[in-house]
Parts: C-alpha cells; sequence; structure tokens
C-alpha cells in the first residue's frame, strides 16, 4: 500500500506553527517513513501534483491568494487540519479587524514613518486584502482543529498519528488547558 | 475653549467635593456643559480629582450615556427594543435621519441634533419611545418626529416639546411627562392603599431580628428575577462584621420588556422608601442609596421631593420612624446606561463611581458590598413587599403564591397584546390566563423574563410563572402570530452582544459568535452542523460567564431551538455538510478601492 500523503501551507501566519511541526525532533525521520509529502514549504513543492490525504494549514486567511490557496487545499486533500490560533481565530494578523481597511493601508503605506512612497500598491500581480482576516472554517469546511500558538510538537506528532492510525487522539488535561 | 474647559471641570470637581465615589455625577455633568467628555476634559477631571487618567476614561467609555465625542444640542436615544421594532420604530428611525440629515450614531455637522440607538428604557407599553436629553417621548410616529425636529431646529427647549402628559404622578408639576403608567391590574401588595409611615412605625415596635423573622415566615424571594430568599439575606447583612451597613435598592431595571419599576417608581416611592428604611432597621443600617438607572432621570426630581417629604414627616432621618436613635436617610445615585449593572455587584462599583463590572462573588454585597461594608441589595419591587409583609403578616402573604413562590408579582405586558401595561398577578398564574388579561390570545409565543428568561410556545402556555417554573423579573413579551421569531431572536442576541461588560472572554466572543452564527442561519447559509454548533455554544458561554449576564445571553437562542425548532431547520440547508457565507469578491471590494485597482479574482487551481 502506498504511504499516506501530507500537504501543508502558512497563510496569514507566522511559520511558528511549521516550525512546531519540525519541533518532533528525531520523529521527523519516523514521520518521512510513514508518509510522503506533496504541497509544503518542507519540501518546497509549489503545487498540487496529485490528490492528498491530509492537509495542514497554518495561519488564516487575509487576503485573495490566501483564498485560492485554501480552496485548493480543500479541493486536493481529503482531511484538512486548521492549525493554530491563526488558522482557527485569525490571531495576531486579525487585530486589524477592527479598523477599516482604508485606514490600515494608509498607516502602512503612506503615514508610517518609514515609507517615502505616495501610492498603496496596486499591481495586478499582487494579492488583494480582504476586508478582514478570516479564520478557515468560514471559507471552507474544516474537519479537524489543532489549538495553541504554536500547538506544541507533540500534540501535532499525536494527532498525525492518531489520524494515520486511525485511532481516537488522546488529550489529557494538560494538552487542553491555556493557562 | 481650553480655559471653558478648565473652568467648567473645575467647578463640577469642587461642587462633588472631589469625591471619588461621584465620578458618574462629575462625568454627566461636565458633559452637560460640555457637550461631551473629550480627551483634554477627561485629563482635566483625572488631575483634579487626584486620580489615574485611566479611571477617568474608563467610565466616560463604559457608560451608553457617556461620550467622548459630542452628542448634539439635542441628542434622541432612540429605543431599540423588539417591542420598538413591532410598532414602526423602522420609519421612526427614517423620519429622523431625513428630517435631522444625519444618521444614527452620528451628530449633523452644525452639531445641533445626534441620533443614537439605545437599548431598552423601560417604555415598552408605549414605543416607539425616545429619550432627547433625558425626556422622554412616547408612541412616536413619522408626524410626531416631524414636529419634535421642527422644535429642536427652533431651538426649543426639549421640555417644552411635550405637550400632552400622562396619567397619574406623570402629570405632577416635578415630572410633567407624556408617560402612561398603564396600571392594568391592582393587586393587594404593591398598588393597595398605603398610609405612609404606618409600616415602618410597625417596623420598628418589634425588634430587627423580629422583622428578619417575618420575611422569613412570609416566604419571600428576590423579586429581580433571581429570587434569594429576603429574609435570609437580610439576615447575612445583618450578622456580617462592619463598621457601617448599607442598603441599596436596584432601580436599574434593563431586562428588555420591564418597566414596572418605573410605574412603582411613580405612583408608589414612598412605599418603596418606606422598606429601604425597614430594611435599613433590619439590617442595622443607616443609610440607603437608590440607584436609578439614566433612563429614569425624568424622575429624579420627583423622588428628591418624595425623599424631602418623608424626612419633615421623620419617617426618614433622625430618630426615623419615631424609633429613637434609628436613624436613616436615602440618597439616590443615578447611572449611565448600562444592562450589566442590574447585577447587584456591578451596580455597587457603579454606585462607588467605577465601571459597572461585576466583581468575583464571594465574598458576597452583603459581607463586602458599597464602599466595603456589609449591604443588602434588593429589587424595587422586594422594598415595597418587605413593607406590606410588616403590615400585614408574613402569614398573609404566605397565603398566595405558590408553596416556592409566595405573594404576588408585577409583571410588565408588552408586545401584541390589545392591554400592554402593569399586571399585579399571584404567583403561579399560567401563561394562558395572562394571555386572557391582556388579550393577546393570538400570541404565537410569549417571552417570559425577558431576552434573559424563556421562549416558550403554545404547548407550554399551560405553564406557571413562578421561581421554579417560569422565572421573570417582570418582563413578559407576547409574540403574535405573524412575527419572524428568528428577527426577535436577533433582536435580543444583538442586545447582550451590546450589552456583555467585555470582562470575560466567554460573554464578550461568545455572545459576538452567537449572533453571527444566528445571522448565518437567518441568510439561508446554516447546516445540520450549525445547529449544533450553536447548541453548543449556548453551554459554553451559559456554564463559562463570569455573571449572570453571560450565564443567561444564550437563552434567546437555547430556549427557540428547544420550543420552536422547526423555526430553524425551516432554514437550513437539509443534507448539506458545510455552508459559507464567504464572498470573495465582495470582501477585496474596499481594498481594491482604496489602492485604486479592478479586482481580479483568478478561479481555483
Amino acid at each position: 500500500m502506498s504511504k499516506p500523503i501530507v500537504a501543508t501551507a502558512s497563510l496569514a501566519g507566522c511559520f511558528g506553527c511549521h516550525m512546531s511541526i519540525l519541533d518532533i525532533d528525531e520523529r521527523i525521520l519516523t514521520l518521512i517513513d510513514l508518509v510522503e509529502f506533496n504541497k509544503s514549504p518542507i519540501d518546497d513543492i509549489k503545487k498540487f501534483t496529485k490528490m492528498c490525504d491530509i492537509g495542514i494549514i497554518e495561519g488564516g486567511c487575509c487576503n485573495s491568494e490566501n483564498v485560492e490557496n485554501l480552496r485548493a487545499f480543500r479541493k486536493n486533500c481529503k482531511i484538512l487540519i486548521s492549525c493554530g490560533e491563526c488558522a482557527i481565530m485569525g490571531g495576531l494578523p486579525a487585530m486589524r479587524n477592527g479598523i477599516p481597511v482604508k485606514e490600515c493601508l494608509e498607516e502602512a503605506y503612506l503615514k508610517s514613518p518609514t515609507v517615502d512612497d505616495t501610492i498603496i500598491p496596486n499591481d495586478d500581480e499582487l494579492p488583494m486584502i480582504l476586508d478582514r482576516v478570516y479564520p478557515l472554517h468560514e471559507i471552507v469546511k474544516i474537519d479537524y482543529y489543532l489549538p495553541g500558538c504554536p500547538p506544541r510538537a507533540d500534540l501535532i506528532w499525536e494527532a498525525l498519528v492518531a489520524l494515520l492510525n486511525n485511532k481516537p487522539l488522546s488529550l489529557p488535561y494538560e494538552v487542553v488547558k491555556f493557562d | 475653549m481650553g480655559t471653558n474647559i478648565t473652568a467648567v471641570v473645575t467647578g463640577v470637581v469642587d461642587a462633588y467635593k472631589k469625591d471619588r465615589s461621584r465620578l458618574l455625577d462629575i462625568v454627566r455633568d461636565v458633559q452637560a456643559q460640555l457637550g461631551c467628555v473629550n480627551d483634554e476634559a477627561a485629563a482635566q477631571i483625572a488631575a483634579s480629582m487626584n486620580v489615574s487618567r485611566v479611571d477617568v476614561d474608563g467610565v466616560v467609555t463604559f457608560y451608553h450615556f457617556f461620550s467622548k465625542t459630542p452628542v448634539g444640542k439635542y441628542s434622541v436615544y432612540l429605543n431599540n427594543s423588539v417591542t420598538a421594532q413591532m410598532n414602526g420604530r423602522a420609519a421612526v428611525a427614517k423620519s429622523f435621519t431625513d428630517l435631522a440629515g444625519c444618521q444614527f450614531g452620528q451628530t449633523t455637522a452644525d452639531g445641533l441634533i445626534g441620533l443614537f440607538d439605545t437599548s431598552c428604557i423601560g417604555m415598552n407599553d408605549q414605543e416607539p419611545a425616545a429619550l432627547i436629553n433625558g425626556v422622554v417621548f412616547t408612541r412616536l410616529n413619522a408626524d410626531k418626529v416631524k414636529s419634535i425636529v421642527g422644535d429642536m431646529k427652533a431651538g426649543k427647549k426639549v421640555e417644552d416639546m411635550v405637550r400632552d402628559h400622562g396619567d397619574g404622578a406623570n402629570q405632577s408639576a416635578l415630572v410633567k411627562s407624556m408617560v402612561n403608567n398603564n396600571i392594568q391590574r391592582k393587586g393587594p401588595v404593591i398598588f393597595a392603599p398605603f398610609e405612609s409611615g404606618k409600616a415602618l412605625k410597625a417596623a420598628v415596635a418589634k425588634s430587627p431580628d423580629d422583622v428578619i423573622e417575618e420575611l422569613k415566615v412570609s416566604n419571600i424571594r428576590g423579586r429581580g428575577g433571581a429570587g434569594f430568599p429576603t429574609g435570609m439575606k437580610w439576615e447575612f447583612c445583618r450578622k456580617a462584621q462592619g463598621a457601617k451597613h448599607y442598603v441599596v435598592c436596584n432601580a436599574d431595571e434593563g431586562e428588555p420588556g420591564t418597566f414596572k419599576d418605573r410605574v412603582i417608581l411613580t405612583e408608589a416611592p414612598a412605599l418603596l422608601f418606606e422598606g429601604m428604611a425597614i430594611g435599613g432597621y433590619a439590617v442595622g443600617a443607616s443609610e440607603g442609596v437608590l440607584y436609578l438607572r439614566a433612563e429614569y432621570m425624568y424622575l429624579r426630581k420627583y423622588l428628591e421631593d418624595v425623599l424631602d417629604g418623608l424626612r419633615k414627616k421623620s419617617v426618614l432621618g433622625a430618630n426615623a420612624g419615631g424609633k429613637s436613635g434609628f436613624n436613616f436617610d436615602i440618597k439616590i445615585q443615578m447611572g449611565a446606561g448600562a444592562y450589566i449593572c442590574g447585577e447587584e455587584s456591578a451596580l455597587i462599583e457603579s454606585a462607588e463611581g467605577k465601571r459597572g463590572e461585576p466583581r468575583n462573588r464571594p465574598p458576597f454585597p452583603v459581607q463586602n458590598g458599597y464602599m466595603g461594608y456589609p449591604t443588602t441589595v434588593n429589587n424595587v419591587e422586594t422594598y415595597c413587599a418587605a413593607a406590606r409583609i410588616v403590615l400585614e403578616g408574613g402569614k398573609w402573604f404566605k397565603s398566595m403564591g405558590t408553596a416556592q413562590s409566595a405573594g404576588t408579582k408585577l409583571v410588565s405586558v408588552s408586545g401584541d397584546c390589545r392591554k400592554p401595561g402593569v399586571y399585579e398577578i399571584e404567583f403561579g398564574t399560567t401563561v394562558q390566563t395572562l394571555l386572557e388579561l391582556v388579550d393577546g390570545r393570538t400570541a404565537r409565543a410569549v417571552q417570559v423574563g425577558g431576552p434573559s428568561g424563556t421562549c416558550v410556545g403554545k404547548k407550554d402556555f399551560g405553564r406557571r410563572i413562578c421561581y421554579d417554573d417560569l422565572a421573570t423579573g417582570g418582563s413578559i413579551i407576547i409574540i403574535g402570530p405573524n412575527r419572524d421569531l428568528l428577527e426577535v431572536v436577533h433582536n435580543f442576541m444583538e442586545f447582550f452582544v451590546e450589552e456583555s461588560c467585555g470582562w470575560c472572554a466567554p460573554c464578550r466572543a461568545g455572545n459576538q459568535l452567537l449572533l453571527h452564527k444566528l445571522e448565518k442561519i437567518m441568510h439561508g447559509h446554516g447546516t445540520e452542523g450549525d445547529l449544533k454548533e450553536l447548541e453548543s455554544w449556548c453551554k459554553i458561554v451559559k456554564s463559562m460567564s463570569r455573571c449572570g449576564l453571560g450565564q443567561t445571553s444564550p437563552n434567546p437562542i437555547a430556549t427557540t431551538l428547544q420550543n420552536f425548532r422547526e423555526v430553524y431547520e425551516a432554514k437550513i440547508r437539509k443534507g448539506a455538510d458545510y455552508d459559507t457565507e464567504f464572498d470573495l469578491l465582495a470582501s477585496v471590494q474596499e481594498s481594491c478601492r482604496v489602492a485604486g485597482r479592478i479586482p481580479n479574482i483568478h478561479e481555483e487551481h
């Protein structure tokens, strides 16, 4: 039987969740034995080349490219996991949600003391900014959520192993307490 | 401008002797003179009172009727309760915006008129209603709005815009309000004849312990809705150690649809104040505080006058009620627009001049309340009933109502019925009997206990109004056969989102999430999964919130999901496991407009 295929992406995130995936330390060797990676920053495959079993997404959606990317993941992954605070709730980027888009863009490109541009970038190639930062599940169906900022490496590891073995994930109190 | 601010702030702060506990009054008076409390005014208040700037800003931004930006020479606060909507609020609001020339939430360019939404102002039996500079305008329609806006543009005094006056004491020289009492049914406890001074005299003839014992015999429970046994509360307070004790009356009835305290304050204030004095005698207090919601500011002068009268008759003051050594007086503390201040510990915080945020409990107010002293906080109706119990006896009181819910209850009935108003009914009355009394037989649903209560349908009209079945602090809203129930639920959830104090996440964020999920369903994008999530989120918000607000705020959704599930089922997409409201093209419009580019949406990969 061929190995399960995993894809990952960081949308409006900080790559902290991907760092946490790497934090599984030497278990990454086991992981390579267990699964095959497709589209992911880990192997630098840019586009889906086949249908995947598991998609892991870090970060919410702040622009049109994030949305296109997310939709591609939904289309090409049987199971989609929302990984970390930003993917689940919008996280730090969502702090702009209470501020009008116009003010955000003006602050970033016109008023900031470190810029001397006089325009807000408008090239057609650039992703378009959304009216607010969206958590993933408001845009596509999400199957599982891994909370944390970032989720601990052990949690990611155990979730993946549970999923691959079709077993329930053990969630002791230490794993779900946040204070 | 700068010197003007200094002069105003200095004058007001000095008038209140730099008393930190009067910060709400100080902010109100400064705003009355300056039109708002801007950063400079807030900084000067903080400096001259020697409190932190954050304390002042905290108060200014917490309360609905305080503002950092000008609210207009005439500030119109139009009630947005569900009953107002049932009675044509949309048309009234449109008249205001068309004629005044600004939107709600804004002030006209010339600073003359400000238009604002506001939560229930206690006029549900005469909606749509508004407060303009604190003066109440009821039963508004397009014609009335036209004349009001005309008067405002002509510079007329707000008091002079009131042409007709309501019934009873609403006509008295110190009230002169167009509010109507609408007392539809008088009962033996609250609106029976009362001879001022007699109840307190009867109380002080006994020992404080005996007064408390009489209350215990009566089985009276708190009339605000929570139903804590009053005798027990007074006993806890009396026994609590403290250099002083306080009696506080909660006249902050903010539950949408309740207005019975308004009517008590108008028609039976002497009974109320005497009840407070009896409370003072029982718990060993010499001071009482009436915490009056800002919406009832129009009654303040009248109530002060009643208090003066009682002082002259020695019902209040030194040797109150003729009891040598029992000194008791009452002061009025105004609120400033915050539903949460109906929660007793939030009320105490507010009465001390702070943001109205609930305290951690324990310690309970009976141990550590107003100014840190043992305090009993009771509802307006509870004090009135206590005075009557002292006169008529605990057994008499207990003979009415049910085993667990003794006595009568004032209910405020509004919505789709012919006879809205206040009814004094015996506890244990069924919803059906009440519907017949108020002539609301066609009701599709009845909201018992306001938004935080229960929405019941026809199959439950045989249920009884009492603590052990359908509890209510007094709000009963009748929902007629042609109403969209989800619109009603939506109105209630918007209310809770607005009124959450923001202290704890389950309430602050949870109510927003519930509202958005409800909207998703109303817009036809809901699925079976969304209904399940709604249900489980209701449980989370109820069980994890810090105070009664969040512990009951999911009720509009939870009780309609339980009793009217078919309304939700009809809206959801059957069989779909997921749906989204997200619209990529719509969501990039604003940023593209600002950047000056045309949206170019790519097809999916």
